[in-house]
């Protein structure tokens, strides 16, 4: 037959986003078509780019705290913590048991919230809506406990570096339990509608595959590594505050495709569960702010009565932490995968240079390699499954 | 551990070896870095099967200017290292590409937001700026205030 070359159709190029609904955030796609099947794609980023580096290296180490919940902005508070961590361990301090098991339990609610959103988005845009109202409704819960906590939703800045901003409200105990039960409700009547449902699998199996060597070399970490049986997670390996005293398993699935993916996150977030069960339990008076005067505010009546705490007050206000000279690399299981800080301090009142080490950045350059080949369809659900945040993503 | 078995694999490619507040860390030099590199991935001993990330930082007043870092984490073994190399402005540094496929985008960005070229990277053009950028906005001497014309949208080259 002669005739293939004649009938192969003029390549189509088509742009996706940046401003597109189911490019989640400022993504842009663009993909050479041979009729739906993508053969080519190339993505762009960057238009979420507001210099977060730079911007740590003017500001003092205190300030720098808001600029990281913008990172992932789908679980803040993770950030606020992997930070902080950076930092701490910088100086070499350590914070007292109530913050640490606040930071587990903060840290446990947004990788709920994470992949509530992850898992919620994702089925939306392969056309099944009613999960992500079962999903938001509770996130709407989590949501409303945080701003309980920290008088924001969003935009949380809840750590400071030695410990937390305030301790939790009243009556947190009886109102995060009641919303695990919801939780759970929500978790079990989203499987009822996915787990036998035709076309949820049609269009997730198999899709988006990766091998688990691919994963490695890409340096895929968190939910999408585990899709592919590698059982590699922080708080196991490398743990902190306390998570090796916890109860809890590292969830792993085999395929590595979109389905594994989502339904990892339902199982994580079992997981997370228990983690705050327990944490609740060791919850026990005391301060949640360590004393070290290099890094803590001293009390009021000391301010107000000592020259002595006047000054020091002062100092921090006015100058800032200052970390001796040197560097770090600290890691936290964030809900997307190891958020590392790296950090250079020339023992000033600002870092030298931070560096955000986003898991998404390296699962995301994985992407095109995972739909060529693939319907365009596809594409859209193998974005959702890899829950690529571009705040982060572009930082 | 890791850095006895650099040192002594290497001794003359491994310039300084130490533990920093716990975490290994070696300086090599920048003619022997993919040498070392590879063999941090393929000695049983190390198995760094994961590259991290890769990291810039610019020591203005220092010479040479640049440090590069490669974060390198292994599974089997559960240890990290860091293995930095020390680069002048206009020096490049081979690209690591071929040893972990994440050192595409990560030695993109250094090439973005601090100038440091990688030889034998396929693709090193800018990622999160656009094309069109003057400078590189992660170099010291990049001033805060420094404002640039907002570019049209473009069509996406490749």
């Amino acid at each position: 037959m002669e005739t293939t070359d004649a009938l192969k159709a003029k390549p189509v190029y088509l742009n996706l986003g940046p401003s597109h609904p189911a490019m989640h955030g400022t993504l842009r796609l663009f993909c050479e078509l041979d009729g739906e099947v993508i053969v080519r794609a190339v993505p762009e980023f960057g238009y979420l780019h507001r210099g977060f580096e730079k911007h740590c290296e003017n500001s003092t180490w205190t300030q720098v705290i808001p600029y990281t919940d913008r990172l992932n902005y789908v679980s803040p508070m993770m950030n606020n913590v992997g930070y902080c961590k950076a930092v701490e361990e910088l100086i070499g301090i350590q914070i007292p048991e109530r913050a640490q098991v606040i930071r587990v339990i903060i840290c446990e609610m947004n990788r709920i919230i994470d992949h509530l959103v992850a898992t919620g988005t994702n089925v939306v845009d392969i056309g099944a809506l009613t999960n992500f109202w079962y999903y938001f409704n509770v996130r709407e819960k989590f949501y409303n406990l945080i701003e309980k906590m920290c008088g924001a939703r969003l935009t949380t800045a809840y750590t400071r570096i030695g410990g937390v901003m305030r301790d939790l409200p009243p009556n947190f105990d009886a109102e995060l339990r009641q919303y695990i039960v919801e939780l759970d409700q929500a978790i079990k009547d989203v499987s009822g509608l996915l787990n036998k449902n035709k076309i949820f699998l049609n269009r997730t199996v198999g899709v988006g595959v990766i091998s688990k060597q691919d994963a490695i070399d890409h340096g895929f970490t968190g939910p999408c590594l585990r899709a592919t049986g590698v059982a590699y997670d922080i708080r196991k390996t490398e743990p902190y505050y306390g998570y090796e005293t916890y109860d809890f398993e590292v969830v792993v699935a085999e395929h590595g495709d979109t389905y594994d993916r989502i339904v990892l996150r339902f199982e994580e977030m079992r997981q997370s569960v228990r983690i705050l069960e327990q944490a609740l339990k060791r919850l026990k008076p005391g301060p949640i702010m360590t004393d070290d005067r290099r890094v803590a505010l001293p009390p009021k009546v000391e301010v107000y009565t000592s020259i002595e705490g006047l000054m020091n007050h002062f100092k921090l206000i006015y100058e800032g932490i200052r970390p001796p000279a040197g560097e770090i690399y600290s890691c936290t299981e964030a809900a997307n995968g190891e958020l590392g800080f790296y950090i250079v301090s020339g023992g000033e009142g600002h870092p030298y240079r931070v560096k955000c080490r986003a898991p998404c950045f390296p699962i995301y350059q994985a992407y095109p390699k995972m739909i060529e080949g693939r319907m365009i369809a596809d594409a859209i659900a193998v974005l959702g499954g890899l829950n690529i945040v571009a705040g982060e993503l572009d930082r | 551990m890791c850095l006895e078995i650099l040192k002594t694999a290497f001794p003359d490619a491994v310039l300084e070896a130490a533990l920093g507040r716990g975490q290994a860390v070696a300086r090599v030099k920048p003619d022997r870095l993919l040498e070392v590199l590879r063999f941090c991935k393929q000695d049983p001993r190390l198995q760094m099967d994961f590259l991290m990330d890769v990291v810039a930082v610019d020591f203005l007043q220092e010479s040479p200017r640049f440090e590069v870092l490669y974060i390198l984490y292994s599974l089997l073994h559960n240890h990290r290292l860091r293995i930095k190399v020390r680069v002048d402005d206009g020096q490049s540094l081979p690209s690591a590409i071929e040893i972990w496929k994440s050192a595409d985008w990560a030695e993109r960005e250094i090439w973005d937001m601090m100038g440091i070229p990688f030889e034998g990277h396929p693709n090193l053009k800018r990622i999160l700026m656009y094309e069109g950028f003057q400078g590189h906005p992660l170099r010291k001497d990049y001033k805060m205030e420094k404002r640039q014309e907002i570019p049209e949208i473009q069509e996406i080259p490749d």
